[in-house]
């Protein structure tokens, strides 16, 4: 587990020698607890020490990254069994399945689909990877689909045989992507784990069983390997699960370092309900996955479970905040109310959806209250007359309505009197207090 | 190689409470580890799912929502009937719309003379669930309360500042209540606290931690809901140690994403199968987090989490 700054110093020299660039050695063991700094500028530290401050310093579950560019995805590295704890890092990616079986209409469909995004809270949401199955047993045909869809596609790939050949001519036509080589297993773990050195690429241990799995992963990082991704061979929900979970907690709660590895599930192949496997899809996110194979991508499915990763992975410090600035809703125009809420996202998220229901086109002013709810941010100061007031002026909504009439939320009426003050011809009306009463308000709504 | 698998030591056990009476009664909870972490210990009851009736005719339901139960949303009684007929529902959720003063605004005792009837003319456990406006619900509760005394309802939402009157009904006529607070773990624990003072058993206690669907904040209750069963399980808290229920159903499908139609965002697929897909993935986060009793809506959706629930639990 990681030390502490204090542990961390009793191991240093001692000297305040400098050359690390910091003044002291303990203010550098401060920064080497924090991850701040790399052991290695200090040139006087001891072979010792160096093991002893190494080990403690891996990270228990190893962060493992694979793809290039926009699509690179980075899993593992989490610390923590909760997220109430701490936050979850490194999101799971999610795969779309391809395999050379299929022709060429579908394998072009899949890639379609495997271009969905959707835009939630000023973020994109997407998938990051494609699976590429070789189910024909030709090194050839595999290494083509492999190249087209390199070509055609940026996302991350991941390459999947248990032959080592085939592996490697899929691997020769797409190593510039750095794809992830599934599957390492105990018959074929020597020569795989050679073609994963030779192009730096990430590795797929895959045993039946947690206790093979360790054994797999202490021959893999004996052989020199170490970016590795954990498949447990599980494919009934409560055995898959139950291993999610005790490859998380080995290495955090026990320092059981040869599962210290993110995870990959196959929910493709527990079941062949698309319903249903992207039902159990979502136990995965919320359970510990690193990647997550699906047998295909449909807006459906696909979209709950990228809003679910976000929701799960979301730092619980640190509320999610919608941007400043007006909003359209509707298509409204010169004579369309006008409303102004916080940043919170979820503020935003249920008025702006109720205003939508309302099917009256309005406006929807959303004030920086720093990710802070309607109610919150009046108690901070943050949603109060003069914050409000100069952002309605300095928001250009003055030129976008013919009316001065600006509707507040219910749990700021205590500002009605204030913000008359700060907005000088503006008429400030009271809205409702929750979201599911703005339908029923706007409808009776007049310029 | 030897490997020893990292088990939790807990020490605390989720309180058993029972729901309805007769043949057809539920017990819930009973839990000494955390949701399906089926390696470490028992999970002696599993968790159920209570089908939602509305009592009165559904506004802004999202097609989807309402096709099963075509032709019985203005009927309570049938609706609830329908549910457990044709749906094989284990339990019936009604949810009394009708008597939010910003809506229909329906008398107290005539909405209680349909719990009553919809009480009658089944005979699996009923939950009956107010507006959270602490005046209707008190005065609702206090007639359901008598009227179908016996029958082990439990009602709710049962909040602090009502939680004297229906908590005293509850008492009185041995009713379980939904102890109903927003998304925070030390306001649960008092309200319970409070209504341990006030009389009401243990036995007769479930929690409302307040729940919403994916995309909108479900990550707050899923932390909440876990940090309730930490509590209880790890941290001998008795006064958390009571069975969760999630009113899921309502908070999915009113969400702009259940209901829009396929043609104005082709990219959000098919509009039926996404909205059933919603309540069933937010009913399984909340199952992982500690849910014991599910209240849904779609019977596809239904049938997809029970599946989850009995392959989360199967025999291996």
């Amino acid at each position: 587990m990681a030390l502490t700054g204090i542990e961390i110093f009793k191991l240093l020299p001692k000297t305040n020698c400098k050359e690390c660039g910091d003044p002291t050695c303990l203010a550098f063991a401060m920064k080497l607890a924090a991850g701040k700094a790399e052991l290695s500028l200090c040139p006087y530290v001891s072979e010792e020490a160096k093991a002893q401050l190494e080990a403690a310093s891996t990270p228990p579950i190893r962060p493992v990254t694979m793809g290039v560019g926009d699509r690179a995805l980075k899993v593992g590295g989490e610390t923590v069994m909760f997220r109430h704890e701490k936050r979850f890092d490194n999101p799971p990616g999610f795969a779309i399945l391809i395999s050379d079986t299929m022709d060429e209409a579908e394998v072009n469909a899949r890639l379609e689909r495997f271009q969905l995004e959707y835009e939630r809270v000023g973020l994109i949401l997407r998938p990051e990877l494609v699976a590429i199955k070789c189910e024909s047993g030709d090194a050839g045909k595999f290494a083509g689909l492999v190249d087209k869809v390199k070509q055609e596609s940026d996302c991350s790939i991941i390459l999947m045989s248990d032959n080592p050949d085939i592996l490697a001519a899929g691997l020769k036509a797409c190593a510039d992507r750095k794809p992830l080589l599934y599957a390492a297993t105990e018959e074929n773990a020597e020569r795989v784990a050679g073609l994963a050195k030779e192009s730096s690429c990430s590795i797929a241990a895959k045993a039946p069983g947690l206790e093979k799995l360790a054994e797999l992963t202490t021959k893999l990082t004996e052989a020199g390997v170490n970016d590795i991704v954990l498949d447990s061979g599980s494919r009934t929900l409560r055995k898959a699960f139950e291993d999610q979970v005790i490859i998380r907690s080995a290495p955090l709660t026990k320092q059981f370092r040869p599962l210290g590895f993110p995870t990959i599930v196959f929910p493709c192949e527990m079941t062949n309900d698309p319903m249903k496997e992207a039902v159990i899809a979502s136990v995965f996110v919320a359970k510990y996955a690193g990647i997550i194979v699906l047998s295909d991508f449909q807006g459906e499915s696909l979209f709950p479970l990228l809003v679910e990763r976000l929701n799960i992975y979301t730092d619980p410090q640190r509320p999610l905040a919608t941007t400043e600035g007006i909003y359209e809703i509707n298509n409204p125009d010169e004579n369309s109310p006008v409303l102004v809420t916080s940043n919170f996202s979820l503020t935003y998220f249920i008025v702006s959806g109720e205003m939508e229901n309302s099917k009256v086109p309005s406006y929807l002013l959303v004030k920086d209250t720093e990710g802070l709810s309607v109610m919150t941010a009046w108690a901070a100061g943050k949603f109060v007359a003069d914050a409000i007031g100069p952002f309605v002026k300095k928001s250009g909504i003055e030129d976008k309505v013919k009316h001065r009439k600006l509707v507040i939320p219910g749990y700021a009426a205590a500002e009605s009197g204030g913000l008359e003050e700060e907005l000088p011809g503006w008429e400030i009306l009271v809205g409702p207090r929750e979201g599911s009463l703005i339908p029923a308000y706007l409808k009776t709504w007049n310029p | 190689m030897a490997f020893e698998i990292p088990k939790i030591s807990y020490s605390g056990k989720v309180r058993e409470v029972v729901l309805g009476t007769g043949d057809k009664a539920i017990t819930v909870g009973g839990e000494a580890v955390y949701p399906f972490y089926l390696f470490e210990g028992e999970m002696p009851r599993l968790p159920r799912i209570a089908m939602e009736v509305w009592d009165m005719q559904p506004d802004g339901w999202p097609e989807a929502a309402l096709e099963p139960f075509a032709g019985v949303t203005d009927d309570p009684v049938a609706w609830a009937k329908k549910c457990i007929d044709d749906y094989g529902a284990e339990m019936i959720a009604l949810q009394l719309i009708s008597t939010d003063p910003n809506g229909l605004n329906r008398p107290a005792e005539e909405a209680a003379a349909i719990v009553k009837k919809v009480a009658d003319a089944i005979d699996v456990p009923l939950i009956v669930w107010g507006t959270a406006n602490h005046d209707e619900d008190t005065e609702v509760f206090r007639i359901v309360a008598e009227q179908c005394q016996g029958k082990q309802l439990t009602i709710g939402p049962v909040e602090e500042a009502d939680h004297k009157r229906i908590g005293a009904a509850a008492i009185g006529y041995k009713h379980t209540v939904g102890a109903s607070t927003p998304i925070d773990i030390n306001l649960a624990k008092q309200l319970n606290i409070l209504l341990g003072n006030l009389g009401v058993s243990d036995e007769q206690i479930m929690m409302d931690p307040t729940v919403s669907g994916i995309g909108y904040g479900i990550e707050y209750c899923y932390s909440v809901m876990e940090r309730i069963r930490m509590a209880a399980l790890t941290q001998q808290d008795e006064k958390l140690q009571f069975p969760i229920i999630c009113n899921l159903a309502k908070e999915v499908w009113k969400t702009k994403e259940a209901g829009l139609p396929t043609e104005e965002d082709p990219k959000l697929g098919d509009v039926k199968k996404r909205g059933i897909l919603l309540e069933a993935m937010s009913a399984t986060v909340l199952l992982l987090a500690g849910g014991d009793v599910l209240v849904m809506r779609h019977p596809e959706a239904i049938r997809l989490v029970k599946e989850i629930i009995a392959e989360l639990s199967a025999e291996q």
